[in-house]
């Protein structure tokens, strides 16, 4: 099945359109679910327009591998899409993305694999050579680098792994030598890089590169905290829409470049307006350790509360703000919390509110995408920037799971918090913590909130006592 | 390569990531997200790449390795499209469903 050339080069051309335009559309909230199939289209307009391209000959061979490797990906990409809980949703787009970076550096390699097992083939020469090993061998770094990294990415979201029934920490480590060892590994890879230009089917130095690179992308995530998680697969992210774009002049492919090339540097443009969210520098988040290593240990105590004791405080409040945070994504309660909200304003007429920190949970967007899932209205959900002025007129602040987000030490110049805006939880009239303990959280530090007159903690599981209290309510 | 050929690549490449810093202004926390993710789906155009490789290895007589190692990428690519856009399709079904819906 043949088609132009000319016509191959319009069907990538509108496939790029869609992507641009569904790109755009993704950034706005009315169009976003059109911008996503718009993307969507694009992307199946590029795979028609290559298989429609290609000639398969007269066996079945070429079909089993082609047809076979784009039904088995898709199934299983499909599944896991549709079976992941919301709480592990950020943890797949690390995944995936992980994904999308080795396929581009697997692309890479397959390319110049095919000099080294095949003698016959004649390798190219001068210009063309060196722009296919420098783009190969960048493409791999990239590529190796995003894998790597994303699997890190992924790990540290979850908090652990499970190895033999065993739980183990996701280990956060970075001394300050560490980032002169990154710029030599990066470098060692340019290197390399040259080398492999000389002699292009030395598979010690392609090996080289593809280890180096793993490691690379490793030592990149290892130091940063899980606080900032987020802003990392945002970056791998965008580093693997790079790594799809040096592919793409591997194989003088016009939609690799352009995709590949929008998704960098979108990619890179939203890392920023995460890091500006969270009041962060990208420089400070990637190479200054911080976070998870020196957890301060807790040495003050608090008396916890229990569910009666805050039902009657609900009960002749006029004003609750609700504060979600990962302890509310890691229990599922947010339909819990959703009953509460309907049964006070129900029975004591409350005003019920939700402060969304823009960096709550473990990926932006994380609280609204649960309390959505619990059909909370839309326009309870209030960002941070527009609640803190209502906070000293609520009489209850319900914070659920959430912990660095509400930390006051943030406002203070020193300590990893330093200078995070977060939700002005402690100037409500009464504060109701959910907690399972008095820990720190990700940033690892100390939370002067809990310890206050006016905090009342109920220490245990999110939705146990979520459940407890709404009892408790019911009751009264 | 042509010359003209490598720079018309540089060209595209160049003004593909200008627009691309363009593209994207002002996005509201609840997109960032799925935007991400979105962008992420994107980013598997790889597949192109992958599947033109699977093909031309299959051409070629002597390359089973490079043919294998391209079938490994059509699939990686194919589960971050479909998994991408699928589950960027969830966020957003939740997000903007709701906000119409009053359930």
């Amino acid at each position: 099945m043949m088609i132009d050339d000319q016509w191959i080069g319009l069907g990538y051309l509108l496939s790029a359109a869609l992507f641009i335009f569904g790109l755009k559309r993704l950034s706005h909230p009315r169009t976003a679910p059109r911008g996503n199939q718009l993307g969507a289209m694009g992307m199946l307009v590029a795979v028609l327009t290559t298989v429609l391209q290609m000639e398969l000959g007269d066996g079945i061979e070429g079909w089993i591998l082609i047809g076979g490797g784009i039904l088995l990906g898709g199934l299983i990409g499909w599944i896991m899409a549709v079976r992941v809980e919301m709480t592990g949703m950020p943890e797949l787009v690390a995944l995936f993305n992980g994904f999308g970076g080795a396929a581009s550096a697997l692309v890479a390699l397959s390319e110049s694999w095919k000099f080294i097992e095949d003698d016959t083939l004649e390798l190219p020469t001068g210009l063309e050579l060196e722009v296919m090993i420098v783009a190969a061998g960048l493409s791999a770094l990239v590529g190796w680098m995003t894998l790597t990294g994303s699997l890190l990415a992924m790990f540290k979201l979850k908090g652990g792994v499970e190895i033999f029934g065993k739980w183990i920490r996701t280990p956060t480590w970075g001394p300050s030598w560490l980032n002169p060892v990154k710029a030599l590994l990066f470098f060692s890879t340019l290197g390399l890089i040259y080398m492999l230009i000389q002699e292009p089917t030395n598979t010690d130095y392609l090996f080289a590169i593809i280890g180096i690179s793993c490691i690379l992308g490793i030592l990149l995530v290892l130091p940063i905290g899980g606080a900032d998680m987020p802003v990392v697969v945002s970056l791998l992210n965008s580093l693997s829409g790079i790594a799809a774009a040096f592919t793409g002049f591997i194989i003088s492919n016009s939609v690799l470049i352009v995709a590949g090339s929008l998704v960098g540097a979108s990619g890179l443009i939203l890392t920023f307006i995460m890091c500006k969210a969270m009041n962060r520098e990208l420089i400070d988040v990637l190479f200054k350790a911080f976070g998870g290593s020196d957890r301060e240990q807790v040495t003050r105590t608090k008396v916890g509360s229990d569910a009666d004791e805050v039902a009657m405080m609900v009960d002749g409040a006029q004003k609750i703000i609700i504060v979600p945070g990962y302890g509310m994504a890691v229990s599922q309660c947010q339909h819990q919390v959703k009953e509460f909200a309907d049964l006070v304003s129900e029975k004591f007429d409350t005003e019920v509110k939700y402060a969304i920190h823009p960096v709550a949970g473990r990926m932006p967007g994380h609280m609204n995408v649960l309390l959505a899932e619990a059909n909370v209205p839309y326009e309870k959900l209030i960002e941070m920037d527009e609640i803190n002025p209502e906070m000293p007129e609520a009489d209850i602040v319900l914070i659920i799971g959430a912990n660095d987000t509400c930390n006051p030490a943030a406002r203070t110049k020193e300590g990893p918090l330093a200078g995070m805006p977060i939700i002005d939880a402690d100037m409500a009239r009464t504060v109701v913590i959910i907690k399972r303990s008095l820990s720190v959280g990700y940033a690892g530090v100390d939370n002067d909130l809990f310890y206050m007159d006016k905090t009342m903690m109920l220490f245990g599981d999110g939705k146990k006592m979520m459940n407890e209290l709404n009892a408790a309510v019911k009751e009264l | 390569m042509d010359p003209t050929i490598l720079i018309g690549s540089i060209t595209l490449l160049v003004l593909s990531i200008f627009l691309g810093f363009e593209l994207i202004t002002k996005v509201p926390a609840t997109l960032h997200t799925p935007l991400m993710s979105g962008a992420n789906a994107i980013s598997g155009i790889s597949i192109v790449g992958a599947l033109l490789g699977a093909n031309v290895a299959y051409d070629g007589g002597d390359t089973v390795v490079s043919g294998i190692l391209a079938f490994v990428a059509v699939v990686l690519a194919m589960i971050n499209v479909v998994g991408g856009f699928a589950v960027t399709n969830r966020m957003l079904n939740m997000i903007a469903g709701k906000k119409r819906g009053d359930r």
